[in-house]
């Protein structure tokens, strides 16, 4: 035995004991179910016998026959893109305040962080409460002569409340990674470009933004696969509705999937979503490493 | 010129606070409007402060719903949840950092496939299994996938990429003076990792006490319900919100995770920073 458990092979078998649970993990828990998902895709889910028969591409060619999936997809692309924007914008706005030395500073960054304590369906059942037609955003309005929409119940304001909603939720993590970034620019560059005269808003775009610019791409494409994966905030708030004016992607796979029992476009669909964040990821992750490559 | 700056320097302040609003009332609203009776929740003006405080919403969310056993299941599960990933991402971490074996590199990007899938796209298919494995209305869905998918592949990496920061010379003392893999891992790379750990422990904590696509599909006996799961469920007999119920239920929530956030305040941010990580 001990003939053949050299030291190099004795080292090799711990190496594969190690890692088995991770391993067989995502073997079990990840790769045997997107593979399942493709083959569901194919296949018609009987709700009563519980059998799969094989159909084909119809599942595929429903999702150009679908006529919700184009309302759904817009949907999905105005939340995505409005969170997108606005917690890149908002999250820099408040970097770029909390950056500085004043006293309080360490208060004001935790007070923008906190949301990220509350869990997500508390505070999303939180804004529903504020956004009711009777609730406390529109009696605030009121003390002020304004009547408020029935925020959630009228299909553009009620996708701007989501968005709103999910985006001072989550910007305080962007806020910390734009704050990384802010302080990782070399004192150095903002010295010169004051003795060359330069005014801060000539500083900011001229130095700070392209200095930051890998952060924020970054950001933005994590902020997005966020976005992209946004249930429970619908679910709690929403519900998808009014109509489907804010069904995104990831809601309209829980309902075909678990209301309408359909089992093979509920796949195809999760597959749709799975190519979006793919593609979004493997961008993150090849510009991520274009940018520590030139880094050194 | 004096008096100029205090002026800047008050509507500096002014500005900072305005923009904290959204981010700090609706908490505050939360826990205050928990202890006001239904009637002036819905006041005109709206109050901040309850007039008279009653605590009648507490009781009532306990009476309404098992909420205590709710409770213990969302904190219990977070719990077993944590302790398995810090397990498994710890030995896979330092296995794909530290030891050479044929298939490594292979391996590695297998489970970093686990970093690309979200959940919502193998729900569908794991539902099936489970109903298969006779796990429906059961913990164990909420507890395999989250220990073994998603938030471990994360951690994983995370540990992975500390080791490989990590100077080797001390292990190797280790190794010299005899001791095996598994020792020189408990003994030397479990306690220089404290730091990554502890990032991921929170991370991971977070990811299942927020869990609310996968309860709501695998659950449906109220007994057996995790905490957000249970908070959506606090309504009248025409389903119509008991909003006093469930903002004292959602106050009671935030206890954990704020008791953690404040004892631990810098590894919590980094922790939660750490899922950027994630696409």
């Amino acid at each position: 035995m001990t003939g053949y458990w050299t030291g190099r092979r004795r080292d090799s078998l711990a190496g594969y004991l190690f890692v088995a649970p991770q391993v067989l993990g995502v073997l079990l828990f990840v790769l045997l179910p997107v593979g399942l998902a493709v083959f569901y895709s194919f296949n018609t889910w009987n709700v009563f016998t519980g059998e799969m028969t094989f159909n084909g591409g119809s599942n595929y060619a429903d999702l150009v026959n679908d006529p919700q999936l184009p309302k759904v997809l817009l949907a999905t692309l105005f939340f995505s893109g409005g969170v997108v924007v606005l917690n890149l914008t908002v999250g820099l706005l408040l970097a770029v305040l909390l950056n500085r030395r004043f006293p309080g500073v360490t208060a004001f960054r935790a007070i923008f962080f906190s949301p990220v304590v509350v869990s997500v369906v508390a505070w999303t059942l939180v804004w529903g409460f504020l956004l009711q037609d009777n609730g406390g955003i529109n009696g605030v309005l009121s003390v002020v002569g304004i009547d408020g929409p029935n925020w959630l119940q009228q299909g553009p304001t009620a996708m701007v409340s989501v968005i709103f909603a999910q985006v001072v939720r989550s910007v305080g993590v962007n806020v910390v990674l734009f704050l990384a970034a802010l302080q990782g620019v070399p004192r150095e560059l903002y010295e010169a470009a004051r003795v060359d005269g330069a005014g801060s808003r000539k500083v900011f775009f001229g130095i700070t933004l392209p200095m930051i610019s890998p952060t924020l791409l970054l950001t933005g494409i994590i902020t997005v696969v966020g976005a992209l994966q946004a249930f429970a905030q619908i679910a709690v708030l929403t519900q998808g509705g009014p109509g489907v004016s804010t069904t995104v992607l990831v809601y309209y796979v829980f309902q075909q999937a678990f209301e309408f029992n359909n089992i093979g476009y509920g796949s195809t669909l999760a597959l749709m979503l799975l190519s979006f964040v793919l593609v979004l990821t493997i961008l993150q992750w090849q510009l991520r490493r274009k940018w520590v490559f030139h880094e050194e | 010129m004096k008096s100029d700056r205090l002026v800047r320097r008050a509507v500096w302040y002014i500005a900072l606070v305005v923009l904290c609003l959204p981010f700090v009332v609706p908490t505050v609203w939360m826990v205050t409007s928990s202890f006001k009776p239904l009637r002036e929740i819905f006041a005109t003006p709206p109050t901040l402060f309850a007039k008279n405080p009653v605590v009648g919403a507490y009781s009532e969310a306990f009476d309404f719903q098992p909420f205590g056993r709710q409770y213990f299941n969302s904190v219990y599960i977070a719990v077993v949840v944590t302790v398995i990933v810090l397990l498994v991402s710890s030995l896979a971490g330092y296995a794909f950092a530290r030891i050479r074996f044929p298939g490594r590199n292979v391996l590695f990007v297998v489970v970093l496939t686990g970093l690309l899938v979200p959940s919502e796209t193998t729900i569908v298919p794991l539902f099936q299994m489970f109903k298969r494995a006779g796990m429906i209305n059961t913990h164990w869905p909420l507890i395999l996938v989250t220990s073994f998918a998603g938030p471990c592949v994360l951690a994983t990496f995370i540990m992975r990429q500390f080791f490989i920061a990590l100077p080797l010379e001390l292990e190797e003392a280790a190794r010299l003076d005899g001791l095996g893999r598994v020792a020189t891992w408990w003994r030397i790379g479990v306690p220089l990792s404290k730091p990554a750990a502890s990032a991921v422990a929170i991370l991971t904590f977070m990811s299942s006490w927020n869990l609310y696509l996968e309860p709501t599909v695998y659950i449906t006996t109220p007994e057996l319900f995790t905490l957000p799961q249970a908070l959506t469920r606090f309504t009248d007999a025409y389903g119509g919100n008991m909003w006093n119920v469930q903002l004292a239920g959602a106050s009671l929530t935030v206890v954990p995770v704020l008791l953690v956030f404040v004892l631990a305040q810098r590894q919590f941010v980094e922790g939660i920073a750490h899922s950027g990580l994630k696409g």
